[in-house]
């Protein structure tokens, strides 16, 4: 229980943060990936000041044993590069340069999206969705917990400590 | 440059996020990356399943609280066509499966743990993603 009000209040926070920043708003997105334009570094102040918070506080956090709620935490092992990661990500690229919606910011635009009628949000969220759907026809052999799928996936995903 | 430069918004928005992917990580040990959240909901099954569904919830909720106190109308805008942001969703849902991430997984959380493949991710779809911008708007 107390882990669910804890992902729905870092979703609220989330979610804010993308609304106050702007970045839910594919046409500033886009704004600062056309650098030949008129170009607008606002996305890059909005990662700066996350990475303010999560470089010192992520270092803090990973000094403990395990988390507060839960028996370990679940950090990416890997550490090699490979094509799934590279071409992942260029793939991923092209359509956040089409769009200007990665998935948070899109997520969150369903909001404006509701009060508003915007039929473009609901489309590339529904595409979204059947991209991800497609990704795991593909590579995910289907599995009994999350748990282990995910100790076994792609992303390397491994829990680290634990309570003992 | 540039009439719609917002560092300081920006700088606040991009500390709530960060403070959310924080606490995300102290309390329940999970790095908040949104492309995996989201893809987990079409394979999590129980409190893997209800955790995620409550963040995205929490997500749309941060959105509407803004909208309420804001009170902004032109929140989103947007460019493309919906056959080309039909096309833009499939990459982008397939793309952060298969490369394990997205701006918030490897943008924030991963380059805050020095993970090299985080930063060569974000790397590569920043630059593919400005090189595709530079196409659509500059060439064509």
């Amino acid at each position: 229980m107390a882990r669910m009000l804890v992902a729905l209040f870092s979703g609220t926070l989330f979610g804010l943060g993308l609304a106050i920043s702007g970045m839910i708003n594919p046409a500033k997105v886009i704004g600062f990936l056309d650098v030949a334009g008129d170009w607008d570094p606002t996305l890059a102040f909005v990662m700066g000041g996350a990475l303010l918070i999560t470089i010192p506080a992520f270092r803090l956090i990973l000094k403990r044993p395990y988390p507060v709620l839960a028996d370990s935490f679940w950090i990416p092992t890997l550490s090699s590069l490979d094509g799934r990661l590279l071409g992942g990500a260029a793939l991923f690229g092209v359509g956040w340069g089409l769009s200007g919606f990665c998935p948070g910011p899109a997520v969150a635009a369903l909001a404006p999206a509701f009060a508003t009628g915007l039929v473009p949000v609901f489309a590339f969220v529904v595409a979204m969705l059947a991209g991800m759907a497609f990704y795991r026809l593909l590579f995910e052999r289907p599995v009994r917990g999350m748990g282990e799928g995910r100790a076994s996936g792609p992303g390397g995903f491994v829990s680290r400590g634990g309570r003992s | 440059m540039v009439e719609n430069f917002t560092p300081v918004s920006g700088l606040i928005g991009g500390g709530l996020i960060g403070v959310a992917s924080a606490l995300m990580l102290l309390f329940s040990g999970r790095i908040t990356g949104i492309s995996g959240i989201v893809g987990g909901l079409l394979s999590a099954k129980g409190s893997e399943l209800s955790w995620r569904a409550v963040f995205v919830v929490g997500l749309i909720l941060g959105a509407v609280i803004y909208m309420l106190v804001a009170g902004g109308t032109n929140l989103v805008q947007m460019e493309a066509s919906v056959p080309v942001l039909v096309v833009a969703g499939v990459l982008v849902g397939f793309g952060t499966r298969l490369g394990s991430g997205c701006t918030s997984g490897h943008g924030v959380c991963g380059i805050a743990r020095f993970s090299n493949r985080s930063i060569t991710a974000t790397i590569v779809f920043m630059g593919v993603a400005a090189l595709t911008v530079f196409i659509t708007r500059h060439v064509f």
